[in-house]
């Protein structure tokens, strides 16, 4: 065990802190959520993957610098010290982009990957259905071949970036008969194709988030179509994979959210301090994120030495969601009556970002599977507990 | 950065886990109870031999001269089978503050500890009582501001019965004849610095005991059956336990982080410490509650083996420093002006 870092780590922190320095934005971007903010984080996206920084775990000879999990630590911590703008295609680069490498065509991977690594397409996910949410093996939504061309009908839901992205991917049941898990297929659909219908859904914060999108006999090409019909499900479990879990994500966000509660606390100390149990809960938030990043380096430097990962790696969505739920309540109480009020209220002083926060923190136990299903698969994956 | 054990240090944990979980039985911790001393010498002769008394003492003394580090994944497993025998207090409180006294003391009794052939105890004001005083042979004892030396014969005790039968604490009177190893400045580092590693010790059996407890309860509902299947199927009793794994997960990391401040002499082993302790026991503390709560009445029972770690780990969560001792001194960190916090800082 040695808990430094290396020499070459060090030179690719200083690396990272110097570009960011010289091209993260000095105004925080508008919100993704809006037409001109998705605009500007999609321009964004273009920036980093000019710098090469947009995906620095992919290899280099897609545009990434092949970096190891801890390269991959460091520069989130970075990132989030930066305050660079949130990842808008998120959904491609850091859940289709792997899974493509390992099941896309060649022709597929050049195809798509370098318009996902430089922003020109975004990408929505298409997993949930009205009636195949955590049951995600009840989806409903059909894709029949004729010829070289899926003809897709259906419904998708809760489709996070689908407002404003150029594609979705998802599962489609491509056997009629099939039941469950089997018969589904992995298949690309380009969001402007006729016979799609994008319905936003206004979220908490009343912006279209997600939306669902209605497919209306709906052509897309066979050559979209990732991995074998009929092995869909095995292809999205690696999409929704541990690893994958691991990397959703990052201590760092976590680490800041965490110091600027501190700095919240210390800033409005006198008031917060008349409640005994908001000291306690800074503490234990701030500690909390420090034993994600510490169980997070552990986990990513007995993965880089060839160890593999397990069932016991779905703690940590239950870990991050709720760590993020306590910090925003506890920040929401330090500020009392100015925690309701929009940061353009007139006596909404400092309230910075918190009540966002609070808002999409609320969606963390619910999202990437609920809380709830990964409690029943930390009990019978890791546990060993009867089904 | 490598935050891994090393394959001898994982090699080590498993053979002693094998040799634990075979010679400390449920039964022979019950035995024990049964004894006028509870401690079994018999037992403390097979830890001797395989080295273990000895672990922390330097190779000259006839030890092994490994740290913190090599022995925090050891104190887990102790914790695994609620092992009665004061080894972790041994490798981890005792030898370090006789190694840092050195001198005539250090070669007098490191030997003899590494040998199995003598007991040394480290008693703190934090803790209130001395764990193992009636079978210690030398006693370090923190007395106004003072660090004592004081032999079996140099001191009377006082039991006080502990709830956990494993547990043997005694309050303790110095006779004449003690001796005064360090006042001042001096005393208070080795003081501070038993405080800590005693600290790292619960935390490291904390995380022991939560996988015991978690273990048990897996067994339990496994074979418990009401509605015409095993209790362990129902979802309310797999959160119970999920809950659990959550806390223990992410306990482990803190505590091997704090083993290996301990063992580089890092400015934040003391944070590091208290950051180990409060999360260690508090997977424990709610792997108590969980396991009892699916245990049903019979985890109210003296004879279901539950108890037996659960009592430890209720014991462990408030000696070395109780939550409160710990917390205050993560916020006289994490507070003061200027602190390093945040996304870059853990490993600073």
């Amino acid at each position: 065990m040695d808990l430094n870092f290396t020499e070459p780590q060090i030179a690719f922190r200083e690396e990272v802190r110097s570009w960011l320095a010289a091209n993260v934005p000095a105004e925080p971007l508008q919100t993704f959520d809006t037409a001109e903010g998705f605009k500007q984080h999609r321009e964004w996206e273009a920036t980093l993957n000019k710098g090469r920084w947009g995906m620095v775990t992919w290899p280099e000879a897609l545009g990434g610098r092949g970096c190891d999990l801890i390269e991959w630590l460091i520069f989130e911590e970075e990132y989030y010290k930066a305050r660079a703008p949130l990842r808008v295609n998120q959904n491609g680069i850091f859940l289709l982009g792997p899974t493509l490498m390992e099941y896309g065509t060649e022709e597929q991977k050049a195809r798509i990957l370098p318009k996902m690594a430089n922003g020109e397409e975004v990408w929505a996910q298409g997993w949930s259905e009205p009636n195949a949410g955590s049951d995600m093996a009840a989806i409903r939504s059909t894709a029949k071949l004729e010829g070289d061309k899926y003809i897709i009908n259906g419904q998708k839901t809760w489709s996070t970036r689908a407002v404003w992205a150029d594609w979705c991917f998802g599962m489609f049941r491509t056997d009629p008969d099939s039941e469950r898990h089997r018969g589904l297929t992995f298949i690309l659909v380009p969001l402007d194709s006729p016979g799609i219908t994008v319905r936003p859904i206004p979220q908490l914060d009343g912006l279209p988030g997600f939306a669902e999108i209605f497919f209306d006999n709906v052509e897309v090409a066979v050559e979209n179509r990732l991995g074998d019909e009929g092995a869909g499900w095995s292809v999205a479990m690696a999409t929704a994979g541990f690893e994958r879990g691991l990397m959703l994500r990052s201590p760092a966000r976590f680490q800041e959210t965490a110091r600027r509660l501190v700095e919240l606390y210390i800033e409005n100390r006198e008031s917060a301090d008349s409640d005994p149990a908001v000291k306690d809960a800074v503490m234990r938030a701030y500690l909390d994120a420090e034993s994600y990043c510490l169980t997070t380096y552990q986990t990513a430097c007995r993965l880089n030495k060839g160890g593999k990962i397990g069932a016991e790696s779905s703690t940590n969505k239950i870990f991050w969601s709720e760590l993020d739920q306590n910090m925003h309540a506890t920040a929401m109480s330090i500020l009392g009556a100015r925690a309701e009020l929009l940061p353009h209220a007139p006596a909404a002083q400092g309230v910075g970002g918190w009540l966002d926060g609070w808002l999409f923190s609320q969606s963390g136990p619910i999202y990437a599977g609920t809380n709830e299903v990964q409690r029943n698969i930390i009990a019978e994956r890791m546990l060993g507990m009867p089904r | 950065m490598d935050f891994t054990f090393t394959d001898d240090q994982l090699l080590f944990q498993e053979s002693v886990r094998d040799f634990l979980v075979n010679e400390v039985t449920p039964e022979r911790i019950r035995a024990s109870w049964e004894t006028d001393s509870g401690r079994d010498p018999a037992l403390w002769r097979q830890l001797a031999e395989l080295g273990l008394t000895g672990i922390t003492v330097p190779e000259e003394y006839g030890g092994l001269g490994m740290t913190e580090l090599d022995f925090v994944l050891l104190a887990q497993e102790c914790g695994y089978v609620a092992l009665p025998e004061p080894l972790v207090h041994t490798a981890l409180v005792a030898v370090p503050m006789l190694k840092e006294i050195g001198g005539d003391l250090a070669a007098q009794w490191l030997p003899k500890i590494a040998a199995g052939e003598a007991r040394v105890v480290v008693g703190v004001a934090q803790n209130l009582v001395v764990e193992d005083a009636h079978v210690a042979d030398l006693l370090l004892l923190e007395q106004g501001g003072k660090l004592l030396a004081a032999t079996a014969d140099q001191v009377a005790l006082h039991h006080n019965e502990s709830i956990d039968p494993s547990r043997k604490l005694f309050g303790v009177d110095v006779q004449p004849g003690a001796i005064t190893v360090a006042s001042g400045v001096d005393a208070a580092s080795l003081i501070a610095g038993a405080l800590n590693r005693g600290a790292l010790g619960c935390a490291a059996q904390a995380l022991g005991l939560a996988q015991r407890m978690i273990d048990l309860s897996v067994q339990y509902t496994s074979e418990r059956a009401q509605f015409g299947k095993p209790i362990g199927s129902f979802q309310a009793v797999k959160h119970h336990m999920a809950n659990v794994a959550v806390r223990l997960e992410y306990a482990k990391a803190p505590t091997h982080r704090a083993a290996y401040a301990l063992a580089t002499g890092q400015d934040l082993a003391a944070h590091a410490v208290s950051h180990a302790k409060l999360v260690a026991c508090e997977a424990a503390n709610l792997a108590a509650k969980n396991s009892h709560q699916v245990h049903g009445a019979m985890g109210y029972t003296w004879e279901v083996d539950l108890h037996i770690f659960m009592k430890k780990a209720w014991s462990l969560a408030n000696t070395w420093g109780d939550a409160g001792f710990h917390k205050s001194r993560v916020a006289d960190r994490i507070f003061a002006p200027g602190a390093a916090l945040g996304a870059g800082a853990t490993f600073a």
